[in-house]
């Protein structure tokens, strides 16, 4: 009877959508075009949407320009996400495997020892944190940037219900073969779970990447900086020029946005998995 | 007695060698700096981490008499009662639109979710320069100049606080898309005969099964989101820290209780006992808050 009523609700709704959907994209184009603009077009009275120059020279100017420590703070960042990823991955996948899969009596006690973490809020131990990590005389290193993250309970966490999942077949035919627990895990289990690790890896690289309070803590000199600081210290403080700025923050953001795109199906599953299924 | 410790097949063993170097990180990194600290809010703890005078709770009369302080706390109450409805109606809504999608719903569930790559520093450098810059060449100045409106001083001002719509939104864009995606699985999850039923009940499209099936069979979903909104609006930092800080320092306004620890603790005091108290006394928060949440909204009773 109302399929015309109907028709159009279909029709409201995706006008509704696109509308959204181009309102969540314009924040997105607003870095680049800032960033291939002229100063003039990013601070012209009468702003336009489009510039009226693409000036592709923001670019080589920001790697040439030795004041902004752009190139250095971006290096920084990439060190410690991939240190970060390759590291968390290892330390909990072999945690969460033998939560999930060795048996031991006290086995449960352990597992809520490491959900109890995730209880305490990170971002309210900032500040204990710190305190181990300046008596350790790790400010302003690398070392103390990533060491300290590497211990993800949340990955540890996402790595055990999967494994509790993994089929227990394979890993008894292992078994008959000879493998003992260790060479199981790396010959029949890591490689039949590509879509677990690059779930976790992902959150964790993107986690890493654009996380700041940690960095802004310990991170106190300018050789120390992430990308994150970098852009913050000149977002907060001093003047520089918009447009080299706003490169430099869409520098720091596309590669991320390709993997993120190319990844999207595995984090969807990882974020679906992360808890709401209790 | 080896072989006891070592287990049937050496079995403790290999649990260890497994779970063994994960361990023992998170009890250095995550339960000896907490334990630390609980230690350092007791002490008089200037420029040191290992203190000498002991003061009792001081750290903690201080903490809660400064004004600064219970202000931190009314600035996050303020912030949460705007971001948490906002973000739990509009990811929602846009949850039930995307689902009902025939066509390209993989595209708009990917366009909503791809601001979750952003950073907080760079969407807040966005927000800051370039679309609330307080100016007329912003993007919301622009706008607001189309229909004879006055620029607005956004991040500058008290009066009125139009700094809220800032803060707002920029967290708004950044997470709606995470929530988004939890809803769609939830609602992928309602079976399908529900519908069916309520078809041959009478009910018709729209609200009414909204009301009686698709909203009480998202319940888990709802209460999951709600508490992970009002535990990250306690933690924010980053947008407050990159939206309001100038050259000139913080602004006395707008500063939640993160924004606050982090100029006592790290700031010229370097009071670290101090740092430490609050530290604890937010944990407890925290705590309570996720506690009481839970138990309002009945979690883990079974769905209906």
């Amino acid at each position: 009877m109302d399929t015309g009523l109907r028709g159009l609700a279909r029709a409201l709704r995706l006008v509704i959508l696109v509308a959204l959907a181009v309102l969540f994209l314009v924040p997105f184009y607003l870095l680049v075009r800032n960033g291939l603009a002229t100063e003039s077009d990013i601070t012209a009275p009468n702003w336009t949407f489009f510039p009226r120059h693409l000036q592709w020279g923001n670019l080589r100017e920001l790697f040439d320009d030795p004041s902004v420590p752009m190139l250095h703070a971006l290096w920084n960042s990439a060190q410690i996400a991939v240190a970060t990823t390759a590291g968390t991955l290892l330390l909990a996948s072999l945690a969460g495997y033998g939560l999930a899969r060795i048996p031991y009596p006290w086995a449960d006690q352990v597992f809520y020892g490491i959900l109890g973490t995730l209880m305490i809020p990170s971002a309210v131990t900032f500040v204990p944190s710190f305190v181990l990590v300046s008596s350790l005389g790790w400010v302003s290193t690398l070392r103390g940037l990533i060491v300290p993250t590497l211990f993800s309970a949340f990955a540890a966490f996402l790595f055990r219900q999967y494994f509790l999942g993994f089929p227990q077949e394979l890993e008894d035919a292992a078994r008959v073969d000879g493998l003992g627990y260790w060479r199981t895990y790396w010959r029949i289990v890591v490689p039949n779970s590509a879509p677990v690790f690059a779930a976790v890896g992902t959150i964790v690289f993107i986690g890493s990447w654009n996380s700041f309070l940690w960095p802004l803590v310990i991170g106190q000199d300018q050789q120390s900086w992430t990308v994150q600081v970098a852009l913050s210290t000149f977002t907060t403080g001093q003047t520089v020029n918009l447009h080299e700025l706003f490169v430099a923050a869409a520098v720091s953001i596309l590669p991320l946005l390709v993997v993120f795109v190319v990844l999207q199906r595995f984090i969807v599953a990882g974020v679906e998995r992360s808890g709401i299924d209790d | 007695m080896l072989s006891r410790l070592l287990g049937p097949q050496r079995r403790y063993l290999w649990f260890w060698v497994f779970t063994g170097p994960f361990v023992i990180g998170l009890a250095v990194f995550a339960y000896i700096p907490l334990l630390w600290s609980i230690g350092l809010s007791f002490f008089d703890a200037h420029n040191t981490v290992t203190p000498t005078h002991f003061v009792g709770f001081a750290n903690y009369g201080s903490m809660l008499s400064d004004t600064a302080f219970t202000s931190s706390l009314a600035t996050f109450a303020v912030f949460s009662l705007f971001i948490v409805p906002a973000t739990y109606a509009l990811s929602l809504a846009l949850a039930l639109m995307v689902n009902r999608l025939r066509f390209a719903r993989a595209f708009f569930r990917s366009v909503f979710f791809l601001p979750t790559a952003c950073s907080y520093v760079v969407a807040s450098m966005i927000w800051k320069l370039s679309v609330f810059n307080g100016v007329r060449f912003g993007l919301a100045n622009t706008v607001l100049g189309w229909f004879g409106a006055d620029p607005a001083a956004w991040l500058s001002t008290t009066r009125p606080p139009w700094y809220w719509v800032v803060i707002v939104t920029v967290r708004l864009w950044l997470q709606a898309g995470f929530y988004l995606v939890l809803f769609l699985a939830g609602l992928q999850r309602i079976p399908g005969t529900l519908y069916e039923a309520a078809a041959v009940d009478g009910a018709r499209p729209g609200w009414q099964v909204f009301r009686h099936i698709t909203f009480p069979q998202l319940r888990a979903t709802s209460v999951a989101v709600l508490l992970l909104l009002v535990i990250n609006a306690f933690q924010a930092f980053d947008e407050f820290y990159n939206l309001l800080s100038t050259a000139r320092g913080y602004p006395p306004y707008a500063r939640p209780p993160l924004v606050y620890l982090y100029y006592v603790a790290l700031g010229q005091g370097q009071d670290l006992g101090l740092g430490s108290a609050g530290a604890v006394i937010l944990a407890l928060i925290i705590a309570v808050v996720t506690v009481v949440q839970a138990r309002w909204f009945g979690l883990g009773r079974k769905e209906a």
